[in-house]
């Protein structure tokens, strides 16, 4: 554990407690205030027609029955909102040459997926508008329909994009050091090629918006369960030409989002122009066929690698090839190529080996866009790595763990540049593989294992080391023109009555961001947690910032919120000081009392402060003007990434028969830097884990030949239930950033960062016995008898 | 269900009066045929503490108590509970008695978004009704018709455990 922020033993430390979080108890008596639970006056209510082919022309619409149905008070095609929204291209420049099509709401005169919505309704209930829909007509001419991978590459094939030469969106090269010449001296070679499907997040509460144009005002208010209200006030703004002071993005309680809700939707945008052209609020919730049909998708990685060793089990280089299909668009604004980036920069990332080539190829077809969810690009840099590491490892003869020792980067060897070119300013693989193997009792394990063998029962026990980005500066989206902030703002006031309230930018989606806020603030002034309101989620109330996205919430926004803090307790002491008529550095403040700083003896309560300031400032000295409002903005500066790290393991069987895995207990050792809260990172990990276990094991949008989702309902696609899942063990190490005074670093990717791989090395090792081997994720039952041999 | 006019039937706007008695107090309203519990709770009686997730009783987001036991209010028409007893999580949470259950939820931090929540409390609340004290194993089934996306399930399964073992011993759990 690293020295705490301030002593544990001081009143109202918080900053490495684990408090429950307030705004969780609202949730538990069912008074969230979800967007699908908002209604308003005079609202309306949108349902979209969507197409049943994945590539079709659009011949004809007729509209006329769904338009003279009573209730309907709008039916809206491509060409109706082209008039009043401008068209989105999801690139960015600093990803060199990449090409995607620009988007509308709704198409003009081609579908380019099954399940993108053609024509909009809008009716006094959403059973009219769906009445609606299937009055409508719509006459499509097929066009030949771009799956798989293969299928996208094959020249001269079908283009989706036409005027195109090609259906490649990006290509991207890393090559450093000598990796023709180190392959060709290695004395091994693992070499194999991996598949990843399709999964999504199946946020629990579906898309939901309401927008609410006022023509009187000029004003939208947009409420819009989203994480990054900021970005929607800024495109809102922009591609419906409304002033941005004019426009108001309000997300409340938000049923899951896990990156899926940052990204823009046809159906979203269209609600917003519905709004407009009716002039009255309309309301849409995705049903959740709709979500699996629009929702962003992630994945859909096939990675061929391979990677060189010496006689005694140092890598010496690693060669990838990483092909990824995106769907027919790049998302926007964040694009659709940024998980292939990452895959190919974080493979490799624990090792401390020089030579590293790799490409990246991202590919349209006709499905519909993927782009970025929980631990973007990780869980496929990850399993790549760590199954080759384990590979490797038999191969030379050694133990998983041993060769991990062997080849991560030491503890005491940092700052370290990547052969992909991260900068890592302090990572601890070696503490936490240490502790790993303690945990887990690993050898006791391998012994049990060896038993149960003998009996015929396989267990399978695996590891995988993980690199996880957080806290991203502006090289992340800002350098390629995306108006993207990487910075947060903080609003400290200290009320009239002695309370302190923070409005901040960064937003809660359940993770507890306001808890942390809470405690952080709490602590910096020195006073109860219960007397510091955070709040979030309001553009029209909370400054302008990047807000919850890729780790950042408690990196950046806990450093602005302490910063923050900061200077209002300045501020706050100043006023006492003339009050007290001493120096403010003989004061401080501890449960809301101003104190001697050297004796603690309480001099004055900062209510009764408030209460001179705000009522009384006749008696304060001539010319003092009390600030008890600070604002404050923290932009990350040194690093461009905060990286973290860990590893993680599990023990499962495998039952040969039926090819079922269960997992019988999962471990996972990380490093966050400064813990803030401790509970709530042990429950990032666990539901981040359980993520990448739904991934490892069950979760694949699957489609078929003519490119229909056929598994889109929560029947079919199978969601980690509690009966399947372990109980997880979790440990820290704490290396603190030091660009921040907090330390903090992020912790939600870093559970679905290496769930997989763990997983994977787990099945292989069960099933090292029959020689087979599995490359592919999810691990169905049917790919484990498969590679038994018994399918 | 009877003395319809044959005409009326295909008309949109056709609705049917029901009576509840919901959260303990006697309602009625109009509704579609069509119209599910699930959205009769929610948009005819603004009680959005219950929510729709699936609407195919996959997820357990709707679960309701009906005349006492656990249900999927998107699984029945609000025409089909016509004549009886509803308790949702709002009436459950004003009356005190999973008071237990979400003090220990909110300890344990069993829940992020809070989306799964109030199916999962009726769910736990049947499981507790029904068997005094399940092992970590017969909470992990129970709930297995409750998904929740964020916490990864071990804190529900400790909170509903611990809940069910001070029920047992007679006080509250710490």
């Amino acid at each position: 554990m690293s020295a705490p922020l301030t002593s544990l033993d001081r009143p109202n430390s918080y900053i490495g407690r684990s408090v429950p979080r307030p705004n969780a108890k609202r949730l538990l008596a069912g008074r969230g205030r979800y967007v699908s639970d908002l209604k308003l006056p005079r609202m309306l209510y949108a349902a979209f027609l969507r197409s049943p082919h994945a590539h079709a022309k659009i011949i004809s619409i007729d509209i006329e029955r769904a338009r003279a149905l009573e209730g309907v008070h709008l039916v809206a095609t491509g060409a109706d909102l082209a008039k009043i929204c401008t068209p989105w291209t999801g690139t960015l420049d600093h990803f060199k040459g990449m090409t995607s099509s620009p988007q509308l709401p709704l198409p003009l005169d081609r579908v380019v997926w099954a399940g993108q919505a053609v024509v909009a309704v809008v009716a006094e209930s959403r059973a009219i508008a769906e009445d609606a829909l299937e009055l409508i007509e719509v006459d499509y001419e097929d066009l030949p329909v771009v799956v798989d991978i293969d299928g996208a590459r094959e020249a001269g094939g079908p283009l989706i994009n036409p005027g195109s030469a090609n259906n490649i969106c990006f290509r991207s090269q890393l090559d450093n050091g000598t990796v023709d010449d180190a392959f060709a001296h290695a004395a091994h070679v693992v070499e194999e090629e991996f598949s990843f499907g399709r999964h999504t997040a199946v946020t629990l509460e579906p898309r939901a918006i309401v927008a609410d144009y006022d023509p009187a005002a000029g004003m939208l208010t947009v409420h819009h369960a989203t994480q990054t209200p900021y970005q929607f006030q800024d495109l809102y703004s922009r591609h419906y030409g409304i002033p941005e002071a004019r426009v108001r993005v309000i997300a409340t309680d938000i049923g899951g989002s896990f990156g899926m809700k940052l990204h823009v939707y046809h159906e979203d945008m269209a609600v917003v122009g519905l709004s407009i052209l009716l002039g009255r609020p309309v309301k849409y919730v995705a049903d959740r066929i709709e979500s699996f049909v629009s929702d962003i998708h992630a994945r859909d990685h096939r990675v061929r690698a391979r990677m060189a060793l010496d006689a005694k089990g140092e890598i010496l280089a690693m060669d990838v090839l990483d092909l990824t299909a995106i769907g027919a668009f790049s998302t926007y604004p964040r694009t659709s190529v940024v998980e292939g980036n990452q895959v190919i920069r974080l493979i490799g990332a624990p090792y401390r080996f020089k030579n590293y080539r790799a490409s990246l190829e991202v590919i349209f077809q006709n499905k519909v866009q993927t782009s970025q969810y929980r631990a973007v690009g990780h869980p496929i840099a990850c399993a790549v790595t760590e199954r080759l590491v384990d590979m490797a490892a038999a191969k030379v003869g050694l133990d998983p763990f041993a060769i991990r020792a062997q080849n991560v980067i030491a503890d005491d060897a940092y700052p370290q540049t990547s052969p992909t070119g991260y900068r890592f300013e302090a990572l601890s693989h070696q503490a936490c593989l240490k502790r790993l193997h303690e945990m887990m009792d690993y050898d006791a394990l391998r012994a049990e294992q060896a038993e149960l063998r003998k009996r015929g029962v396989y267990r399978g026990i695996g590891i995988a080391a993980f690199v996880e980005i957080t806290n991203p500066s502006p090289a992340f989206y800002g350098v390629g023109g995306a108006r993207i902030s990487s910075q947060d703002g903080a609003i400290v006031s200290l009320t009239p009555s002695g309370e302190v309230r923070c409005l901040i930018s960064v937003t809660e989606q359940g993770q507890g961001t306001e808890a942390i806020i809470s405690q952080i603030v709490a602590d910096q002034l020195g006073l109860a947690q219960e007397h510091v309101k955070v709040v979030t989620g309001d553009t029209e109330v909370t400054p302008h910032g990047g807000a919850t996205w890729a780790c950042r919430g408690a990196g950046i926004g806990g450093e602005t919120a302490l910063r923050a803090a900061r200077a209002l307790k300045r501020n706050i002491l100043e006023i006492a000081a003339l009050i007290l008529q001493e120096q403010p550095s003989a004061l401080d403040i501890i449960d809301g009392e101003v104190v001697d700083a050297a004796t603690r003896q309480q001099r004055l309560p900062i209510a009764e402060i408030a209460r001179i300031a705000y009522f009384r400032s006749d008696t304060l000295p001539p010319g003092t003007q009390a600030q008890l409002t600070v604002g404050h903005h923290f932009a990350p500066q040194g690093y461009p990434f905060a990286f973290t790290n860990g590893i993680q393991g599990c023990s499962m069987e495998v039952d040969v028969e039926t090819g079922f895995i269960k997992v019988l207990k999962h471990f996972i050792v990380e490093d966050c830097g400064r813990v803030i809260n401790p509970m709530l990172v042990d429950e990032q990990l666990r539901g981040g884990i359980v993520q990448g276990l739904g991934a490892a094991l069950f979760e694949e949008c699957r489609y078929s030949e003519t490119g229909q989702l056929v598994n889109g309902s929560l029947a079919d696609y199978l969601v980690p239930m509690p009966m399947e899942m372990p109980d997880i063990v979790i440990a820290h190490v704490e290396t603190p950033t030091a660009d921040t005074e907090l330390g903090a670093k992020g912790c939600g990717e870093a559970g679905t960062a290496a769930a997989s791989a763990c997983v994977l090395n787990a099945v292989n090792d069960a099933l090292t016995p029959f020689g087979a081997t599995i490359n592919s994720i999810p691990i169905t039952p049917a790919k484990v008898l498969k590679a038994l041999k018994r399918f | 269900m009877s003395g319809f006019d044959e005409n009326l039937l295909d008309e949109a706007d056709e609705t049917v009066r029901v009576r509840f008695v919901v959260n303990g107090r006697k309602v009625a309203c109009e509704v579609a045929p069509r119209e599910t519990l699930v959205d009769c709770l929610r948009n005819e009686l603004e009680l959005t503490g219950t929510h729709a997730g699936c609407e195919m009783g996959a997820c357990g987001a709707c679960l309701v108590q009906l005349d006492g036991r656990a249900v999927h209010s998107c699984l029945m028409y609000a025409v089909q509970a016509d004549g009886a007893r509803i308790d949702t999580i709002d009436g459950l949470s004003e009356s005190g008695v999973i008071a237990d259950l979400q003090a220990e939820f909110h300890r344990r931090n069993a829940l992020q978004c809070g989306f799964c929540t109030p199916g999962m409390l009726v769910n736990a609340n049947e499981l507790l009704s029904q068997v005094a004290e399940p092992s970590r194993e017969e909470i992990r089934d129970a709930l297995s018709g409750n998904y929740c996306r964020c916490t990864g399930y071990e804190a529900i399964v400790d909170a509903i455990d611990a809940v069910a073992k001070a029920r047992n011993e007679g006080g509250s759990a710490t």
